[in-house]
Parts: structure tokens; C-alpha cells; sequence
């Protein structure tokens, strides 16, 4: 019988939530690095056993975490994260220019078809990947030595490369976005990027139009239909249909088109969903009232989902990356809170329960579908 | 030995309950002591200082008896009650947060 493993980042350490198909009855087990940040965790597609996680505090720096048999025992791997060459310098949030320095890893993604290959997406943003299982990281650094890299800015959370898309029909080929400058897109491995923001407009920037500068929050892709992608900007939900080249909006009637996190339903490539945040100043559901919003059209039109969740004073947030789908057909939609809350839907969000209901502040859910 | 107590998030992380006992050899100094700690737990490289630069991260301090020895240079031999192992050097994460 099939089983669904959840696991949880929170700023006070990760949660591993497992249940059989039903995905009725949860076992949760946790906190694992207890009073750690837990950015991001994300298991290995072609190896499930392996698990890696991004461990920090402002105290002692990053940790990165490996397991190799499902989160059962843990061991640290490398945690060294050297800028290639001089780093430079990048914009900081008053116009002066602040040279380029690591702070945490944001996104841990492992390769699709190699359990020793991962990549890490790292504030201040840049692309790193480890050939060795996590042991050894090597910055991919075309990116951050485009030229535009001198003028990228941190969004409000800091200079972050948070989110990574894998083309799984193309190896070459993968999609990253960073805030405050936007999606960059690579067709040879990562070796050159180039900026992919045609389309965007930004009010908060300058010229709204700019080839770099845009808050983008994430971005989400259907491995069957990699040049269809969807992303959350800081304002307007996005389209593009050519691999990142270029965007059209699809916000269409969402009660508010600011949010952080987007995803794509795992059998129906036009169906996706959003969490509606009020604005830029309010980080909380229009009217306290937290809703899923899903477009079975690929973008445009939208339903409001709301069975099970509260309808009345609910002022959390949902990060970017605290939302996730699994395999199973219904498909299971789950999303974490900065109330602490976990979410699930095993009827693909028309109807939702709280798991959990009293973590620590959610940062990422990421959910493997186990045979 | 030198004896090195160490704050509770970098004991879990090494797995060490209590103290820690290093045989540093040679002069005793932070960075010998450190090289030797993490000589012996590599998973503590970088929580400490920085890998690179060997810089004390920003909210370490290092105390010995009643001093702090943070700001002392990093190859000044530490007190001989730190050497010989009468007083532990402690590491200590800055006292903020929530």
C-alpha cells in the first residue's frame, strides 16, 4: 500500500508527519534538530531513503543535514559554501553596494535521476551543487557573474535563491528565481543564465519593466509540461508558456493577487493553486479568512477553497516554499502556516483538515509519495 | 587535556554530552584548541568560525574563569589554568533571541 512521508521545516527544527494512502491517521515525529532553523528539507526522487535538510542559526552558521534511510538517523555533511573567484559587490537596500556574502541555504533540491547530485539555492543568491552526496559544494557561478548580478537587491527576507526547477525531459535545462532580481533560466547545465523576467511588471521598481529586479516568490512546473510555468511575484500571478522567455498574468479573480507559495495539482497540468495574502504590508488572508485558491485552467479563473479552514480571525501566513502535493490520485495538497498549523486536502483541496495544529512557524513542506 | 565546554546546540550536533577533553599538543592557544576540536568533530567546521577565514563567528564568545577571551588574538596562548585543563575554555553563544 502506498504511504505519504511530509516533511516539515520550521524555525524551531523539522517534523516528519507519515500516513498510509488514506492519509487519514498521521504519525509525527520530531522535533529532529530541535532550536534550528530548518529552512528547507527535500528528499532524493530516484533514492526516497535520502533526505537532505538545511539547518542554520544566526549563532553558528549552516549545518547541512543528510539522512539515508528516511529520517530515521541523521549525519552532518558539508557546510562549506565558497563564493567562486572574488564575489563582488550587489545592491543593498539603500543603494549603497555590500559585497556578496553566504548566509543560509533557502532550497535544497536533488537531482531527479542521481541521489549523489544536489543543488542548493543560497542567500546571499547564488547556485550551488554537490556531486558527493552534500559532502563537497561547488558555486555554479554563471549566475551570480551575469552581468546584471551587480545590481540584484534583497527582497525584504534577504537576497534569496529559493526556488529551483529541474526540466525533467531536458537535464540541461533548469529555471531559478531569486528576490529581489527575478527568474533566471539556464539551457547548458548552469554554466550561462539568462535573465527570463519579459513580462513582469513591478510597480516598487523603477522601471517596472526591468530585465532584473522583480520580487519573484516562487515558481511552480508539471514535470509533463516543463515549459509551462507559474509563478507567485510579490503582486500578480504569472504565466509563461515558453520555459520562463516570457510571462503573461492569469491573476484573473483572485480576492488578492500578493502571496508567497504555488503549486501544481500532480495529474492535471492546468489545475494549480495559490494562497491569497492581503498585500505587501499585510502578510495574512484578506479578512482573516484563509483560503486555497485553485484554477483548473491553467490561470484566469479561480475557486476560492475554504472547507476546513478557518473562516474568521486567521491572520498566518503561508511561505513559499510551505506548500507541496503528492502522487496519489485524489492528489493530497498540504501547506504550513507561520501559526504553526500543517494542512492537508487528500481530496486535491476541496476539502481541507489541520494536521497539526501547534508548531513553530512553518518554512517549507515538501511531501514524497513512498510505494 | 584541555578541557572545552561547549554550548548546548554544538554538544547535540557533535553528539558529546558534558565536557570535552582534546589533547591540543603544542602551544595552547583558540585556534589550536578549535583546530582539535574540530579535528575530532568535523561536523562542528564553520560553527564556530568561519571555515575560511578562521574569523569568530559574530555571536561566539570564548570565556576562561572570569575572562573573556573573545577579542584576545587567536594565537595568544591562552591562560595556564585553560592549558593544563584546570578551567575549561567555554564557548558561549551570545545570551538573545527568543
Amino acid at each position: 500500500m502506498s504511504a505519504v512521508r511530509i516533511l516539515v521545516g520550521t524555525r524551531k527544527g523539522a517534523f516528519i508527519l507519515t500516513a498510509d494512502g488514506t492519509r487519514d491517521d498521521w504519525s509525527v515525529t520530531g522535533p529532529l534538530f530541535g532550536g534550528w532553523e530548518i529552512y528547507h528539507l527535500k528528499a532524493s526522487p530516484s533514492d526516497p531513503g535520502r533526505i537532505f535538510a538545511s539547518q542554520s542559526t544566526g549563532w553558528f552558521g549552516q549545518i547541512i543535514q543528510r539522512s539515508d534511510d528516511g529520517g530515521l538517523t541523521w549525519a552532518a555533511v558539508g557546510n562549506q559554501f565558497p563564493y567562486e573567484g572574488i564575489p563582488g559587490t550587489h545592491q543593498w537596500y539603500d543603494g549603497t553596494l555590500r559585497p556578496w556574502e553566504f548566509t543560509r541555504v533557502w532550497h535544497l533540491e536533488p537531482s531527479l535521476l542521481d541521489p549523489d547530485v544536489v543543488f542548493a539555492g543560497v542567500e546571499d543568491a547564488a547556485l550551488f551543487r554537490s556531486e558527493d552526496g552534500g559532502q563537497n559544494w561547488k558555486e555554479l557561478s554563471g549566475l551570480r557573474q551575469h552581468d546584471t548580478g551587480g545590481q540584484w537587491q534583497p527582497g525584504a527576507g534577504g537576497m534569496c535563491l529559493h526556488t529551483i526547477l529541474l526540466d525533467p525531459q531536458d537535464p540541461a535545462r533548469m529555471v531559478v528565481a531569486i528576490s529581489a532580481a527575478g527568474v533566471f533560466r539556464s539551457d547548458d547545465g548552469g554554466k550561462t543564465w539568462q535573465p527570463s523576467n519579459h513580462g513582469l511588471h513591478s510597480e516598487g521598481i523603477p522601471d517596472p519593466g526591468a530585465e532584473v529586479g522583480h520580487c519573484v516568490h516562487h515558481l511552480a512546473m508539471h514535470p509533463s509540461r516543463p515549459d509551462v510555468l507559474y509563478m507567485q511575484k510579490h503582486w500578480d500571478v504569472m504565466r509563461s508558456d515558453d520555459g520562463g522567455r516570457s510571462w503573461h498574468e492569469v491573476s484573473g479573480n483572485l480576492p488578492s493577487d500578493f502571496g508567497f507559495p504555488i503549486e501544481v495539482h500532480p495529474h492535471e497540468p492546468d489545475t494549480v493553486y495559490v494562497v491569497p495574502i492581503t498585500s505587501d504590508a499585510e502578510h495574512f488572508p484578506p479578512g482573516g479568512k484563509l483560503r486555497v485558491c485553485r484554477s483548473r485552467t491553467g490561470g484566469g479563473e479561480w475557486e476560492e477553497l475554504t472547507d476546513g479552514l478557518p473562516q474568521e480571525h486567521c491572520y498566518v501566513n503561508v511561505l513559499r516554499d510551505a506548500m507541496a502535493v503528492d502522487a496519489l490520485d485524489p492528489a493530497g495538497i498540504y501547506f504550513g502556516t507561520t501559526g504553526g498549523q500543517v494542512y492537508a486536502s487528500a481530496d486535491s483541496g476541496d476539502s481541507w483538515t489541520p494536521i497539526l495544529r501547534d508548531l513553530p512557524a512553518v518554512l517549507s513542506v515538501e511531501v514524497q509519495t513512498l510505494a | 587535556m584541555t578541557r572545552v565546554v561547549l554550548p548546548a546546540h554544538l554538544r547535540t550536533l557533535a553528539h558529546v554530552q558534558g565536557e570535552v577533553a582534546l589533547d591540543v599538543g603544542g602551544p595552547v592557544t583558540q585556534r589550536t584548541v578549535l583546530d582539535a576540536l574540530e579535528q575530532r568533530y568535523p561536523m562542528l567546521k564553520g560553527t564556530i568560525r568561519d571555515q575560511a577565514t578562521k574569523q569568530r563567528r559574530g555571536f561566539v564568545r570564548f570565556f576562561a574563569g572570569e575572562a573573556d577571551l573573545s577579542h584576545e588574538s587567536p594565537d595568544a596562548p591562552l591562560p595556564p589554568e585553560v592549558a593544563s585543563g584546570r578551567q575549561p575554555l567555554v564557548v558561549v553563544g551570545a545570551m538573545a533571541g527568543g
